[in-house]
């Protein structure tokens, strides 16, 4: 069977054909249910409370699994012991079984299971009335903008203060995406026309993944944002940093910026390059990765990433960009100034 | 015209009238259910082949984080088409397949009610697979997902003609299933055997019966929807587009009122496969008949109020979802019914473990995993942290294809031998079932722990690092074994159809009509109508025979000509004799002009079009030109 325990969490669900599970079993052994995204490793409030739906609704999934695979192969096993005869006969628990187990002891689990999942959706949604910090986060084909209310902008990255509740408001630009950071809360779809928001709120400090969670065309799988979780001290302070216009950083390349196609798109607030279709860069070199999460950001990935955007993200809206090794090396060290 | 009460038919008047000259003619122009429902078999297992090397190719490109077997648009078109044809092109018509050739067997009738709009259901069917696999020529298969959410589906954000295949495909294919459902409704309400009141009608006939119903309600939400799509995609509409006002969840809306019903009349007829066969292997009757028919319609009926749970990380008001999470939840009940009925019986019963019983037995394990796995997406919180995950790939893989494609595969070997005289290899039967249920595992049981350690759906690849890798590969090694037990299957078939075992008329000793013929049974079925005193008539009725019923026990021969016999809806009266079409050519033909009508939208040449819809009404005229006093339908 595949019961695997990793000390901690425990994710197996029992059936037959023990081969298998063994196997199974011992895949999962190795990690359990943890991993940086994972949903019954909360790391907030919303998703401590929908993990706490989830272990019970385990358990009695199980418990109602052995009774019935139990009673299956116990009765394919009996069966070989019987007459033709014998089997003609009906039962008189037969109809009163099926009504009750069927009907009677089913439609109570769900019924209780239904009213405990209802009453921990009004927690997820109006966490209180008191107005935070409200941030906005669009999606957009296939990168994440984020905006503070002190006029920072910044993508891929959202920072937040610990142990606090945000009100984050989410927009699309283009098709559908879904917001989701698994170990923080349950996803929400970002839907055009549409204004949805939710409530994040992360308990401790740390670095928390998520991803779009809804299909939205060819870089789907490469839409990665990350959630800093900051003490709030350090948080303000941030805060702060980002809305300020960009730190001085290598003159030259800030000249190749401004005139070649990367300021059409991209926008550096104290500079001329005011392009708005992709991310703000004002703070660039201070993230940790690029093209939404699908290189760690150094100099030998951005350089990769500027040449070869097609390359590293197929069908990512970023043109490449041809440049002598030169000026490619001011270009790269201006945005790894951007602090 | 014969009466009612006319008796004697003999076999060679019979054999004469309703005989069809093997060769490319009657080939083109069949309307013998059994030929249909064959074919609509063959063609739907070549889909599953088409659907599940789809499958392998993206389990290739999934065995390991950051592989590059696959590029991105590639990916999509492969999980786009393995959707559809799952979905459209093998589960519905392979369950039709068995019903067009089984329902009037197991009625008593010597054929469906509409003969040449069972034909030219199947070759729309076949029509629309055609249609949707053209696109692979020019390397633009439908690339939306199955669901083509909009506005990733509109013209601005997919402007190749990908989608028109889906849409127009869709609508094509909808004709087909709306064509079979009509005819199964009429068929099985009035052409049952005098005597097989509803009460004592096979389940599997209720299944089929809660299928077509389920069909005809949901079937025109998806048409409308994508009736819509295109009149947005190439009329400038903007029923979608939030830009011109229009409203992207409409599209949801639409869709999963179809969609939700479309997973349960694949799941309806496949237990009712599994309450054919059940009885027959534990030499008993079913118990709990009656809870299991209440069942079957309550899952057709409360499946029509459970389509917001797809929706539910859209951000709708949680009043609405409330209601919907309760239906969800309570849908769950009449499958627990059915599968306590089953257990009733397997536990009063003598259960022989047959291929086909160990099909049954590993469905009823897969489907109560499925099972279980269901209230945890209708409990709205722990839904939407898990929805668009692969937990739900898990349990839709474990509902459908653990609670449709193993009745299926149990469906083979139960009914082969009346299809093709003999039995399938026993031997191989359970290899290729130990090979299915262990690959099957293997495939789909990983899926819910990636999903609880957040792997999206739908990605055409994943980073290392997050505990997804190892799982990942195990499942696709589950996928090559799953697929070598199909395969298995398939050769067992080749190989008992030309050398198995001689099957007799009733191999299994089963309590239904169809095991009252011969195998494969004779054109027009039965010698005599059978008339029918109980429930499991095999079983109580000695005089039932490969050649039916005698005349002295109550058979009716109807003159012996082409006709076969109305009955009433309750309780089967006899009513009239009604005469049954020939062959004809005008179904294929105006299904041929179908299929370029819809080739030429897609091509977006409107004289193309206008020919061809010139050749449909035509054709329309032709089928329907009157002849003499035969009305030939």
């Amino acid at each position: 069977m595949d019961r695997v325990s990793t000390g901690r969490v425990d994710c197996g669900r029992k059936s037959v054909a023990p081969v298998v599970f063994f196997a199974a079993g011992a895949a999962l052994a190795v990690g359990g249910c943890t991993g940086d995204s994972s949903i019954v490793s909360p790391k907030g409030p919303a998703a401590r409370s929908v993990a706490g739906i989830w272990w019970p609704m385990l358990i009695v999934a199980t418990a109602v699994f052995v009774f019935v695979a139990g009673m299956l192969l116990l009765a394919a096993a009996r069966g070989r012991r019987k007459t033709e005869d014998e089997a003609k006969v009906t039962p008189r628990w037969g109809e009163p079984f099926i009504v009750i187990a069927g009907v009677g002891v089913s439609g109570a689990i769900l019924v209780g299971f239904f009213l405990f999942s209802l009453a921990r959706v009004q927690a997820l949604t109006d966490a209180g009335r008191r107005t935070a910090l409200r941030i906005t986060v669009t999606g957009h084909d296939w990168w994440w903008e984020v905006r503070y209310p002190n006029g920072a902008v910044t993508a891929n990255e959202i920072h937040i203060p610990a142990g606090q509740k945000v009100k984050v408001a989410l927009e699309s630009a283009d098709v559908i995406h879904s917001f989701w950071v698994p170990r923080l809360g349950p996803k929400v779809d970002m839907i055009p026309g549409m204004h949805n928001d939710l409530w994040l709120e992360a308990e401790e400090p740390g670095i928390y993944r998520g991803q779009c969670a809804e299909f939205c065309g060819l870089q789907h799988a490469n839409m990665i944002i990350r959630v800093v979780a900051d003490p709030p001290a350090d948080f303000d302070r941030w805060m702060a940093a980002q809305a300020e216009p960009a730190a001085p950083s290598d003159a030259a390349g800030r000249q190749i910026f401004e005139t070649q196609t990367c300021a059409g798109c991209h926008r550096v607030r104290g500079t001329a390059a005011e392009g708005a279709v992709g991310p703000d860069l004002t703070h660039f070199g201070g993230r940790a990765t690029l093209g939404a999460g699908v290189l760690p950001l150094s100099p030998a990935n951005l350089r990769r990433w500027i040449t070869d955007p097609q390359g590293v993200k197929p069908g990512v809206t970023m043109p490449p960009t041809t440049l002598s090794a030169a000026d490619l090396d001011h270009l790269v060290t201006y945005l790894e100034g951007l602090r | 015209m014969a009466t009612i009460e006319a008796g004697l038919a003999s076999p060679e008047h019979l054999e004469e009238e309703w005989h069809e000259e093997p060769g490319l003619g009657s080939f083109l122009t069949t309307v013998d259910h059994k030929r249909i429902g064959k074919r609509y078999l063959y063609t739907g297992l070549l889909f599953l082949v088409i659907g599940g090397v789809e499958s392998l190719v993206m389990r290739i490109q999934l065995a390991h984080s950051n592989l590059h077997v696959l590029d991105p648009e590639t990916y999509n078109q492969l999980f786009t088409m393995h959707g559809v044809t799952m979905m459209f092109l093998f589960a519905t018509p392979v369950l039709s397949g068995f019903g067009n050739y089984l329902v009037p067997l197991m009625i008593g009738a010597r054929d469906m009610a509409f003969p040449r709009l069972n034909a030219f259901g199947y070759w729309v069917f076949l029509g629309a697979g055609v249609f949707f696999y053209s696109s692979f020529v020019i390397h633009r298969l439908p690339d939306a997902g199955w669901f083509n959410y909009t506005p990733l589906s509109d013209s601005v954000y997919s402007a190749g003609p990908n989608v028109d295949f889906y849409a127009l495909g869709l609508i094509f294919m909808g004709i087909s299933t709306t064509a079979g459902s009509i005819n199964f409704i009429v068929t099985i309400l009035k052409m049952r055997a005098p005597g097989m009141s509803l009460d004592r009608m096979p389940i599997f006939v209720w299944g089929e019966l809660a299928m077509a119903l389920t069909v005809i309600f949901a079937l025109p939400a998806l048409t409308l929807a994508n009736f819509l799509l295109e009149l947005e995609r190439r009329a400038g509409f903007h029923f979608f587009a939030p830009a011109g006002g229009g409203q992207p969840l409409l599209w949801q809306h639409l869709f999963w009122i179809f969609g939700h019903p479309e997973v349960y009349l694949v799941v309806l007829p496949a237990l009712g496969i599994a309450s054919a066969i059940i009885p027959t292997m534990c030499r008993r009757p079913m118990i709990g008949y009656t809870y299991i028919v209440l069942a079957e319609m309550a899952i057709a009926l409360i499946g029509f109020g459970v389509w917001v749970h797809h929706m539910f990380a859209t951000g709708l008001p949680s009043i609405g979802l409330g209601f919907i999470s309760l239906t969800s939840f309570l849908v769950v009940i009449p499958s627990g019914v059915q599968i306590f009925a089953w257990l009733a019986t397997l536990w009063a019963g003598k259960p022989v473990l047959t291929t086909p019983m160990l099909f049954i037995l590993g469905f009823i394990i897969l489907f109560v995993i499925g099972g279980l796995s269901g209230p945890m997406l209708a409990a709205i919180p722990l839904d939407q942290q898990v929805t668009d995950t692969y937990f739900v790939v898990a349990h839709f893989h474990y509902v459908l294809v653990g609670g449709a494609m193993f009745p299926i595969f149990a469906g083979i070997y139960f009914w082969a031998p009346k299809m093709t005289g003999r039995l399938l290899h026993e031997g191989w039967g359970k290899a290729s079932f130990w090979l299915m249920f262990v690959g099957f595992n293997a495939l789909f049981f990983p899926m819910h722990i990636l999903g609880l350690r957040g792997q999206p759906r739908r990605m055409y690849t994943y980073q290392p690092g997050h505990g997804w890798d190892s799982l990942n590969l195990l499942e696709t090694v589950g996928a090559f074994v799953l697929a070598l037990g199909i395969l298995v299957t398939f050769v067992n078939w080749v190989w008992s159809t030309k050398r198995g075992k001689e099957a007799g008329h009733d191999p299994w000793g089963g309590e239904t009509l169809e095991w009252a013929t011969t195998s494969p049974p004779a054109e027009y079925n039965f010698e005599n109508i059978p008339t029918i005193r109980s429930r499991e008539p095999m079983w109580d009725q000695p005089e039932l025979g490969p050649h039916g019923q005698p005349v002295e026990a109550g058979g009716r021969g109807l003159g012996g000509g082409h006709n076969t016999l109305c009955t009433s809806l309750l309780e089967a009266e006899p009513e009239v004799v009604v005469p049954m079409p020939h062959e004809s050519p005008w179904p294929l033909l105006l299904t041929i002009a179908l299929f370029f009508v819809f080739l030429g939208l897609v091509i977006r040449s409107p004289f193309f079009w206008g020919v061809a819809a010139g050749a449909g009404v035509i054709s329309t005229a032709g089928w329907f030109w009157p002849r003499g006093q035969t009305q030939e339908t």
